[in-house]
């Protein structure tokens, strides 16, 4: 079997099998088969769905950055998996703050939305995140053109405004917000120096485009 | 599987919550027959020391709630106890091994008698009663507890203040030691919590020493910590070891650490929001997974016994 294959039909659908077992045990733990929720089984369940959408942006952002530094370019080839799961479990999170947390009193969740900043960004960023899984088909990828590469921008945007929806909901200690900070500052950071060192190479070697030519076998 | 030994076994476990509710109604019904042949008993406070044990002499009080208690485990693994950990299940994981006593509880400031007294000491003069209070926390949960505890007013009194102390203020243990929580400066310690002599000569506030009519668990604030139901849940400052009279507001935790969110007063108010988020409904907790919020009281619904405290008083700035 070639890598090709090899990935699409053995590790596909291994990842995908992994990245729902988070879903699988939350619904576990609500039927207590797995284990507990706890005493506030709601808030539970809120958090957890919000700390896995806010993991997956991050895994998923982290896709291009891994690629980069060990060469593996099959990686490539999760991103929209890994994406798709960002948007499936912070739809979820959103699901359940609608349903479970407000009870769908639409008088409330208007009022949330708008006066509560923290909730006014996570609702922007799940807007966000539902723009790009619509449009993660190859169909649309196609469609759109140049527009698609600057929409899927926005998972930079949704990576920020998710962590700062984290921290600014936290009531005091920021511990758990700040490691997410830590990890999204990494991924952007090297993002901003891979950059860099592209196009500070290009101004010292302005011969770089011809010698990438004779490489790739052009006469 | 988790087999527990029989002596792991807590006596409200083996009673179920409606034999407990009845068996305090029967032994309220067999004291009040009793007296007719013999003398009220002497109420000094005796509160035993192990856990578990059951507190003996408890009197109901006129201001239980009849709502069914929020159950024992949701009460003891659902904290907001920050000298054991920032978690909700940190007090729970991490005091079970704190040892609440020897206790000693110092009383300074303006009053006539002050000193530090051995727990015990402390109890004596007073009268133990159980109060089923709704306890509304900051973040919009809520739960109903069957504390034990004396009547703040009665303590209060009790030591004499003078005309001076315009406050009551209470501190927590300082101990890093033995509350891990308080290696962190995520609050500056110890915890502070204060009340005018007008909320703490009310006959609400409670000190509470128990809990489903057994001595004070560690997760709630072994061994004596304040009840203050019309206030949010953080007012309830939790092993208290100082309680002073003084002259001036005393600082208070939250208030120190967050003054635009946390208020003074902290009274419970469904019309002024926090800032962050609405206060307007709570999550009763053990209300179940699908069950919606309820809306949420002024005063927590003691506003009969209470709201004349704040005649005046513009509550949107004196949250």
């Amino acid at each position: 079997m070639d890598t090709l294959k090899q990935i699409r039909f053995v590790w596909k659908p291994v990842v995908f099998l992994l990245c729902l077992v988070p879903a699988l045990l939350l619904l576990g733990d609500t039927f207590e088969i797995t284990g507990a929720l706890g005493a506030n089984p709601v808030e539970e369940i809120q958090d957890r769905l919000g700390n896995w959408g806010l993991r997956f942006i991050l895994i998923a952002l982290a896709v291009t950055p891994l690629r980069r530094i060990t060469g593996w370019n099959g990686l490539q080839r999760f991103r929209r998996m890994l994406g798709l799961y960002a948007f499936f479990y912070t739809l979820l999170h959103f699901l359940a703050w609608l349903f479970l947390d407000q009870g769908m009193l639409l008088s409330a969740i208007l009022e949330d939305i708008v006066k509560r900043p923290f909730i006014t960004i996570g609702f922007a960023a799940l807007l966000i995140l539902t723009a790009m899984a619509a449009t993660s088909t190859n169909g649309m990828r196609r469609r759109l053109g140049r527009r698609w590469q600057q929409l899927h921008y926005g998972a930079y945007v949704v990576g920020i405004l998710g962590v700062w929806h984290y921290w600014w909901q936290v009531k005091k200690d920021i511990r758990e917000p700040l490691i997410y900070a830590v990890i999204l500052a990494l991924l952007l950071g090297l993002r901003l120096w891979f950059r860099y060192r592209k196009s500070s190479r290009r101004q010292r070697k302005p011969k770089h485009t011809e010698t990438l030519e004779t490489r790739s076998g052009k006469p | 599987m988790l087999i527990r030994k029989p002596s792991d076994i807590r006596p409200s476990e083996i009673t179920s919550r409606d034999n407990y509710l009845n068996r305090r109604q029967f032994m309220s019904a067999g004291l009040a027959a009793g007296s007719i042949a013999l003398a009220p008993p002497a109420l000094t406070a005796v509160v035993p020391r192990a856990e578990f044990a059951k507190i003996p002499d408890v009197q109901n009080s006129e201001f239980s709630t009849d709502e069914t208690p929020t159950s024992y485990d949701d009460i003891t693994t659902y904290n907001n106890f920050w000298e054991f950990g920032t978690a909700k299940d940190d007090p729970a994981k991490h005091s079970t091994g704190f040892e609440p006593r020897p206790w000693r509880i110092t009383v300074d400031g303006h009053a006539e008698k002050t000193g530090s007294f051995h727990f015990d000491d402390f109890m004596k003069p007073f009268d133990l009663e159980e109060r089923i209070y709704r306890m509304r926390c900051v973040e919009a949960w809520s739960m109903i507890i069957p504390w034990v505890g004396v009547s703040l007013a009665d303590v209060v009194k009790h030591f004499r203040p003078t005309s001076k102390a315009k406050y009551v203020a209470f501190e927590t243990l300082h101990d890093p030691v033995r509350m891990p929580g308080q290696r962190r400066d995520v609050l500056e310690w110890p915890y502070r919590e204060g009340l005018t002599i007008a909320e703490a000569t009310n006959p609400l506030p409670i000190l509470a020493v128990g809990l489903y009519g057994e001595a004070l668990p560690n997760p709630n604030g072994a061994p004596i910590r304040l009840v203050v139901p019309w206030k949010y849940g953080f007012k309830g400052i939790k092993s208290i070891v100082r309680i002073s009279f003084v002259e001036e507001q005393p600082q208070t935790s939250w208030n120190m650490s967050q003054p635009w969110e946390y208020g003074f007063h902290a009274n419970v108010n469904p019309e002024v929001d926090h800032p962050r988020w609405s206060q307007a409904r709570e999550r009763r907790i053990g209300s179940g997974r699908f069950a919606s919020k309820q809306p949420t009281l002024m005063f927590n619904g003691y506003g009969e016994h209470v709201a004349h405290l704040y005649k005046g008083l513009d509550l949107r700035k004196n949250y």
